[in-house]
């Protein structure tokens, strides 16, 4: 067992060809160490990837191509059959339609309220754990316990939030009716949830920012406000990113909440708050059993949530270089002033 | 080559070793071998452990599961419970559909279930057998029956249908309270959904309260009165623009006369469940088992009582069956669990627990059932009244596979005109026909 090194090409000016050197063996494992190891260490992850998550996506793939019941089992293959069925019906496109808007209405208010709540717990506060471990207590309520606590509140005729309107001379809202007040109610439950979580990974990003920076900014005059969208924000735009990302993710994933909105759990009568997943739920596990076409719809669901995730990374990308770049050079270039400043000094 | 060899060893080795392991694991979790599957007579020797799977509650306590051990000293039982029936539909459609893996040994399911169930009919155990034979009313176990004569459950409860009211909100609107003058003022034996609707305006002259909680429940108290709501005996689906008797009653339910007694609440919605705390309706169509629910609604109110009448006729609403899996590896001692679970004398304890009403017509006349009373409904007879509720029950609806949906697209109509008041009656049946074309049939 011997491996020779690579031959260089020849050259007519070359000097004649070297007599290929015998390498020891050990030297090779070594640089086998160096090529391999890392990829080895790593590749824990990977296996357990394709096993627990690239199998599924891809045989829900092959489901998705064949006629299948859920009981029956597997059926004709019938091609695309089940992604034309899926365009053809209304409360797909419903269901799009409401995912889209909760999305929207939870992810945007979320992401920054969550940030202007770690802005608050970064700064100098007493108790502090106590206020950090408050904002995560509503992450640990359980999702169904949440929808039990705001089904009452949103209750269409006995609910508390109606008669609170009621005190305002405003006329009760239908929350199950209404399918935008429908999904503000649902957006109201996922906000609830993780907005704190979402403001704890803020805090963690913020706490790893220099504080000279913060310094330099105050030397150069710059208020709260000021130091907020031009040092912190450049600062953890990474971290923004990756918030903006999961809950792209999560939110176009919605279940739970919808699901408990109401005792029947299909969405709504006219389908006000039927999402994406809720639908392919039904579709598959309840009424017609039909995981041929569920698997179509998660398979599209996939892809959007992938289209849509791009979107937002190239979107929070330019928002974050885009509008605070400028700035954060300049109080970069402050703090190097500042700096020198106090060489000279 | 050596050293590939040796890697091969290896990898043979800790295959067989897990696999090894894996069979000692298994076999220690079924010790009872396959070859007992006798007639009736499984291996008492060996002990063994059965599982049962409930939902909400069935009226089996630990103290009942124990009982069975005094004549099967060697089976344990061990009931899992869901919160939902959803919860344990989704659990056990699941488990079938991959093999049964993980089912439990009996397992409960609804009436509502069965349709699509008895289409798969090869993955439950046959359950007919001599000791069995006549203990239910045919309506019971037909729809528990495969179309090659299997039967695929034994009936637990039955839902048969009384009509549950206020007596203080009936004083009120200056009607007669005491039940036997109710049950008189509906029609007696003679009752009609007319002569109920008649009532019913009478009553809300007098009264704030609405005369019944939600459209949706009196339409599903007329469709279970329909041999055949839509879909033909034969499985075809009925076109539900060419449905006329659903059309009709739908037609009932939304219409002006009918929706001006109503208190447009979604059942078990939020608003539904605060309403019994406002007297916010007098009557409720009142299966055996809705008693519970109402007496854990109306906590302080104490004006309900039940009178022994039903609107056309007798009615059933909902009912459970107990089922075993085929997949199972103590599939005939689970057999004969679910016989013993479903015998009039357990059905009669477990009555008495939870209110779940007999299917058995031998516990029908057992003094322990026709002496019930229920205390919260001003100690109603309700052993007496459901009995004689269950033997008014003449029409078994038609249940197959595509009832669930159909009768979905119908109730979204009803909610949309009497819940929350979107659309009316004709756009809103428009839209139950889009949701029925939707459904490909």
């Amino acid at each position: 067992m011997s491996v020779q090194s690579p031959v260089e090409p020849e050259s007519d000016l070359a000097p004649a060809p070297r007599q290929p050197r015998r390498v020891g063996f050990s030297q090779t494992l070594s640089r086998w160490d160096v090529k391999v190891s890392p990829y080895l260490y790593i590749s824990p992850f990977f296996i357990l990837f394709f096993i627990t998550g690239l199998f599924p996506i891809l045989y829900t793939g092959y489901v998705s191509v064949h006629k299948w019941q859920l009981l029956q089992g597997q059926g004709d293959f019938v091609g695309f059959d089940n992604y034309t069925q899926v365009f053809q019906q209304k409360d797909f496109w419903l269901s799009l339609r409401n995912t889209l808007s909760i999305f929207v209405i939870s992810a945007v208010p979320q992401v920054i309220a969550a940030i202007l709540i770690a802005a608050f717990l970064d700064q100098n506060l007493r108790a502090k754990t106590f206020w950090r471990m408050g904002v995560l207590l509503p992450y640990v309520v359980a999702p169904v316990a949440v929808g039990l606590i705001f089904g009452r509140l949103f209750a269409d005729q006995s609910g508390l939030i109606n008669s609170w309107l009621g005190v305002f001379g405003i006329d009760p809202v239908g929350w199950h009716v209404d399918p935008l007040a429908s999904h503000i109610a649902i957006a109201t439950m996922v906000n609830f949830r993780w907005t704190g979580y979402n403001a704890l990974i803020f805090l963690a990003a913020m706490q790893a920012v220099p504080r000279e920076l913060y310094e330099a900014a105050i030397i150069d005059g710059a208020g709260r406000v000021r130091s907020f969208f031009s040092v912190t924000i450049p600062q953890i735009r990474a971290t923004v990113v990756f918030v903006v990302i999961t809950s792209t993710i999560g939110g176009l994933q919605i279940f739970d909440e919808p699901r408990v909105f109401d005792s029947a759990g299909a969405g709504g009568a006219s389908r006000q708050w039927l999402t994406t997943t809720l639908y392919l739920y039904n579709t598959g596990w309840s009424g017609q059993y039909n995981l041929g076409r569920a698997a179509a719809v998660a398979w599209l669901l996939f892809l959007l949530i992938l289209a849509i995730g791009l979107v937002n990374f190239a979107l929070t990308q330019r928002i974050a270089s885009g509008s605070s770049s400028g700035p954060g050079k300049k109080a970069k270039k402050q703090s190097r002033r500042y700096d020198a400043n106090r060489k000279s000094a | 080559m050596r050293k590939t060899t040796r890697k091969f060893l290896a990898v043979t080795a800790s295959v067989a070793s897990i696999a090894l392991l894996a069979t000692a694991c298994s076999s220690d979790d079924d010790p009872a071998p396959a070859g007992t599957g006798g007639e009736a007579t499984p291996d008492t020797s060996k002990p063994i452990t059965l599982t049962v799977a409930t939902f909400n509650n069935f009226g089996y306590t630990e103290e009942l599961l124990a009982e069975y051990s005094k004549t099967h000293p060697n089976v344990t039982v061990k009931q899992t419970i869901a919160a939902k029936s959803e919860d344990a539909r989704t659990n056990l459609t699941t488990k079938l559909a991959a093999g049964g893996a993980g089912l439990a040994d009996v397992e409960a399911i609804e009436i509502d279930w069965l349709p699509e169930l008895v289409q798969s009919s090869d993955k439950f155990l046959d359950l007919k057998s001599d000791e069995v034979e006549g203990r239910w009313l045919e309506f019971k176990t037909k729809p528990a029956t495969a179309a090659d004569g299997k039967l695929i459950g034994y009936g637990t409860d039955v839902g048969p249908e009384a009509i549950c009211y206020r007596s203080d909100l009936f004083e009120a609107a200056g009607l007669p309270s005491d039940p036997a003058e109710v049950a008189e003022l509906l029609g007696g034996d003679g009752a009609t959904w007319d002569k109920y609707f008649e009532v019913g305006k009478t009553f809300v002259d007098k009264s704030d309260s609405a005369w019944f909680d939600s459209a949706n429940a009196i339409y599903q108290g007329m469709v279970n009165q329909l041999e055949a709501a839509y879909e033909n005996p034969d499985g075809t689906p009925i076109p539900l623009g060419e449905n006329d008797a659903v059309k009709g009653l739908y037609e009932t339910v939304t219409g002006a006369d009918v929706q001006e007694l109503s208190a447009h609440l979604g059942q078990w919605s939020d608003d539904w469940t605060a309403a019994f705390q406002k007297s916010g309706f007098a009557t409720m169509l009142c299966p055996a088992w809705m008693t519970g629910p109402i007496e854990q609604n109306s906590g302080g109110i104490t004006g309900w009582n039940i009178a022994d009448v039903f609107p056309g006729g007798g009615g059933n609403w909902g009912g459970s069956y107990l089922t075993v899996p085929a997949a199972g590896p103590n599939a005939e001692a689970a057999k004969e669990l679910a016989a013993w679970l479903t015998s009039p004398e357990i059905q009669i304890k477990a009555f008495l627990n939870a209110g779940t009403f007999p299917s058995q017509t031998e516990a029908l006349s057992d003094p322990a059932l026709t002496g019930a009373t229920n205390k919260f409904f001003n100690d109603a007879p309700v052993g007496t009244i459901f009995g004689n509720r269950y033997k008014a029950i003449e029409v078994t609806p038609f249940k197959g596979p595509n009832y669930f949906s159909i009768h979905t697209a119908v109730g979204n109509a009803i909610t949309k005109v009497d819940v929350e008041k979107s659309a009316d009656s004709a756009a809103a049946w428009q839209g139950a026909l889009d949701e029925f074309n939707a459904l490909g049939l």
